[in-house]
């Protein structure tokens, strides 16, 4: 054991065909190294330690140490700040075994520079031209007169009755964002929901509670509502103070707002935004309060949650759309009417990837061709790209 | 003009944020690392409307003696208590994060006792919300009642022992049913995200400006 441990030692080379190059689809500043690993890279990190990674500015000049790589590794990003776009480098890869190092030759002149287009986002770019070009095209042919369909959405036509019972029971409604973000988008389209919601509640002259998580949220949704108390007549019903920031703290929140509920016993609930593990926490407090529960959220992993606590829950992109459904003018249905067409045309592709990807499967069974099944692995890995 | 001003903004950064995008090279390449400083210094200035906010509302139950009235009494004095610990322990120790410091003290020893609590309680909502979902009244609630008693058996070492097959159907119903309903709703998410993204930058959607 000791005398293998020993001639490994003595053994150790250096990693071949170092390769230094400009990193690709980048801002600048950075350099890539490659190499092939060294014969004593064989996975014993006992044995063999890692790579250290030289840099110069001349071939002969003094080599300083930019970075390690573990065992096994095969590339380096050297994103040093020092590295300077135009000027030249060198770079040596050491190999590091137990009983010393090995030195690769030099490698390079290289230059970094920044790159005009990221080309590994050419499909990105293909898609979003895609969908760009449909929702414009259909936005035009909804304002030249075509008649548009939406289908109904049950939890958008409900807020009319939610407001209305509450109204009847002389209680006030809630609203909450959960713990979204202004800079996030649905927390605009939930911004959309809350102006009809408070549209409503001054038009029959009911309290609207708004707790918030997000200061930012607060102001934005503090203007919604006192926008909409003034459109609808009613701008001496607006409180700021009934639109409240609590906490930002993610259970704490959660505490604030169930608190505010088991006190004001609101009539209907709305929760509209991104939520997390107190997603149920809220909407069980709201069900036991016997308020009218009406969840919208693009968060695929708290939906079902909503779906078994709440009356009508509006499932990830129906909250995106409810700012057409409940503005149907011609501009936002044509863009709905785009999105629709666009995830129609994934759908055809994936159906087709399927009965593709089976083929694949059935020929290189049944006949021995896997033709198929490489069409396959390249369709996958172009659209893992996106 | 007062609402041009907002929506030229508004195209101006979300075109700037898509081409950023696709084009890594300076002054582009970082624009929205940038603008989400931006974002973050002007959210760090709203704190104190939040702050403003939070008093208000509070001071408003005390002086109206609303239900509950007496919690805001404890609401604020445990802000004024983080408060001075907070800058207590900046004075003492440069920051508050210091282990020792009394306001890592109030935190690890009341907060975190406090939202694990909160998380605690998520457990009893779990059964009770599963109480009403799992009641057998119609074709579809019979269906996610047996879906769900197969996935649980499948997680807990009962269940291999009752039948090893168990385990398999818990794993499939997860990794098939399951994972395409999820990615299904999740293809409807983003697309719906890029086209509202469009709308508001074309300033079709406008619901934000008020």
């Amino acid at each position: 054991m000791f005398q293998s441990i020993f001639i490994l030692g003595l053994l150790a080379q250096p990693p071949a065909n170092v390769a230094a190059f400009d990193t690709p689809n980048d801002e600048g500043s950075s350099i890539t190294v490659t190499w092939e690993p060294s014969p004593a890279d064989s996975g014993n990190l006992f044995l063999f330690r890692g790579y250290e990674i030289y840099r110069s500015d001349t071939p002969t000049g003094e080599f300083k140490c930019v970075g390690f790589a573990a065992a096994g590794a095969t590339r380096f990003d050297d994103s040093n700040t020092d590295i300077q776009d135009g000027q030249e480098y060198f770079y040596v890869v050491r190999a590091l075994t137990s009983s010393g190092h090995e030195d690769s030759p030099v490698a390079g002149p290289v230059a970094s520079s920044a790159q005009w287009f990221n080309t590994q986002r050419v499909n990105v770019l293909a898609i979003t031209l895609l969908i760009s070009a449909l929702v414009i095209y259909y936005i035009r042919r909804a304002r030249a007169g075509d008649r548009l369909f939406v289908r109904k959405i049950a939890g958008l036509d409900a807020i009319e009755d939610a407001v209305g019972r509450s109204t009847e029971m002389g209680k006030p409604i809630l609203y909450s964002f959960g713990l979204s973000y202004l800079n996030e988008v649905w927390t605009l389209a939930s911004l959309s929901i809350l102006h009809r919601v408070a549209e409503k509640c001054a038009e029959y002259s009911t309290r609207l509670l708004v707790p918030h998580y997000d200061p930012l949220v607060m102001s934005a949704a503090q203007e919604t509502v006192k926008q909409a108390y003034a459109e609808a007549g009613r701008p001496d019903l607006y409180d700021e103070r009934d639109s409240p920031f609590l906490t930002a703290d993610q259970f704490g929140y959660a505490a604030g707002v169930d608190g505010m509920m088991m006190r004001e016993r609101p009539g209907a609930v709305f929760w509209q935004g991104y939520f997390y593990a107190e997603s149920l926490i809220l909407a069980e407090t709201g069900h036991s309060v016997g308020a009218i529960q009406i969840a919208g959220t693009t968060s695929v992993e708290q939906i079902p949650f909503f779906v078994v606590a709440c009356d009508y829950t509006l499932i990830g992109e129906e909250m995106y759309a409810a700012s057409c459904y409940l503005r149907p003018d011609p501009q936002m249905l044509g863009s709905l009417k785009g999105e629709d067409l666009t995830k129609a045309m994934i759908l055809v592709f994936l159906a087709g990837a399927a009965v593709l990807g089976t083929a694949g499967v059935l020929s290189s069974h049944f006949f021995d061709y896997n033709g198929l099944n490489v069409l396959f692995e390249n369709v996958v890995q172009w659209f893992n790209t996106f | 003009m007062k609402r041009d001003i907002p929506l030229i903004i508004t195209f101006l950064t979300g075109f700037l944020c898509v081409i950023a995008f696709f084009i890594p090279h300076p002054p582009f390449g970082d624009l929205q690392q940038r603008f989400l400083v931006w974002y973050a210094i002007v959210a760090g200035f709203t704190m104190i409307l939040g702050l403003d906010s939070l008093v208000k509302y509070n001071v408003k139950k005390i002086t109206q003696h609303k239900p509950g009235w007496q919690y805001s009494y404890v609401l604020l004095f445990g802000l004024a208590l983080v408060l001075v610990t907070g800058f207590q322990s900046w004075f003492k120790y440069n920051t508050p994060f210091e282990l020792r410091s009394s306001f890592m003290y109030s935190y690890i020893h009341i907060i975190v006792p406090l939202q694990a609590t909160m998380f605690a309680l998520l457990a009893f909502f779990i059964s009770s919300s599963a109480y009403r979902a799992f009641r057998a009244r119609t074709f579809e609630a019979t269906l996610l009642l047996i879906a769900a008693a197969i996935v649980m058996l499948g997680r807990v070492p009962i269940g291999e022992m009752i039948s090893d097959k168990i385990p398999l159907r818990s794993d499939w119903l997860l990794n098939v049913p399951q994972l395409a309903a999820k990615r299904g709703i999740q293809v409807g998410v983003y697309l719906g995200g890029v086209v509202m993204s469009l709308r508001i930058i074309l300033g079709i959607e406008r619901t934000y400006l008020t």
